[in-house]
């Protein structure tokens, strides 16, 4: 019986801490995103040659997990199969945190733009169990400062 | 050492390829990270403890990657790639180890147009 009880509490807990800190992270994704919307990160690999730029690597790194609720919504999912909309919403708000640090980073540096983004996730699986509980994202590209001229 | 993840350097041009360098990088951190790792995995979240660990890593490996190319001369390095991999898993308990490298990438030295 108290297993089931740990058990219960657990999933309680996951589900009210996890859904706070998820509503949360989105509110402060989306007002972060509007204010970094000028500079623009994008996947091209040329960039342009008109004016003269420095350039500098930027990253951009999240790791984030889901509670336990979700991973237990996750491992009923794949019993029946179709989308697991668990580790979507996880995702998405890792993807989304990673680029906003990489931006962050570039604006810092007083870049205009940042060029060919790439994303690389690993999932970082903890003990025995392949669980995969948290996902590490890295958002990384090539930042580019105009140059000022002499 | 201009890093870069581009293939081109604007107003510069390759003169010269010097083959691939690489940095990698273990890490592990300490079990009190774990703990509170483990903790986070019931509550969701950032777990800020690994996103340091990877940072610190990440950071690392670039500076390998950059005495490698400092020597064989290199100006620039060009096209860089970022790859993770968290090695052992299980046996070690809550340790989590990560590993870092930056593969394919090409030193080169680069002179202005003019």
């Amino acid at each position: 019986v108290s297993d089931i009880i740990v058990f219960l509490t657990l999933l309680g807990a996951g589900f009210a801490f996890g859904q706070l800190a998820e509503k949360r992270h989105y509110r402060s994704i989306i007002r972060r995103e509007s204010e970094l919307n000028r500079l623009p990160a994008v996947a091209s690999r040329y960039p342009p040659v008109d004016r003269p730029y420095d350039q500098a690597l930027v990253t951009g790194s999240v790791v984030v997990s889901v509670d336990y609720f979700k991973r237990f919504v996750a491992s009923l999912r794949n019993l029946f199969g179709g989308r697991v909309t668990a580790y979507e919403t996880l995702l998405d708000r890792a993807r989304r945190e990673a680029l906003l640090r990489m931006k962050t980073q570039a604006k810092g540096m007083g870049a205009e733009m940042v060029f060919n983004v790439k994303y690389e996730t690993a999932s970082i699986s903890k003990g025995r169990k392949q669980t995969i509980g948290s996902v590490e994202l890295l958002a990384y590209g090539t930042a580019l400062i105009p140059r000022e001229r002499s | 050492v201009l890093i870069s993840n581009l293939e081109i350097v604007p107003g510069r041009r390759v003169t010269k390829h010097l083959g691939l360098v690489q940095g990698s990088l273990v890490r592990a951190k300490h079990v009190g990270r774990d703990l509170m790792a483990g903790l986070k995995n019931i509550f969701g979240g950032e777990l800020k403890g690994y996103t340091e660990l990877l940072q610190e890593s990440r950071e690392e490996a670039m500076q390998r990657l950059q005495q490698q190319a400092e020597a064989v001369g290199a100006n620039a390095v060009l096209k860089v790639r970022f790859s993770t991999s968290s090695v052992a898993q299980g046996g070690c308990g809550d340790l989590c180890v990560r590993h870092r490298r930056n593969p394919g990438v090409v030193p080169c030295r680069t002179s202005s147009f003019s």
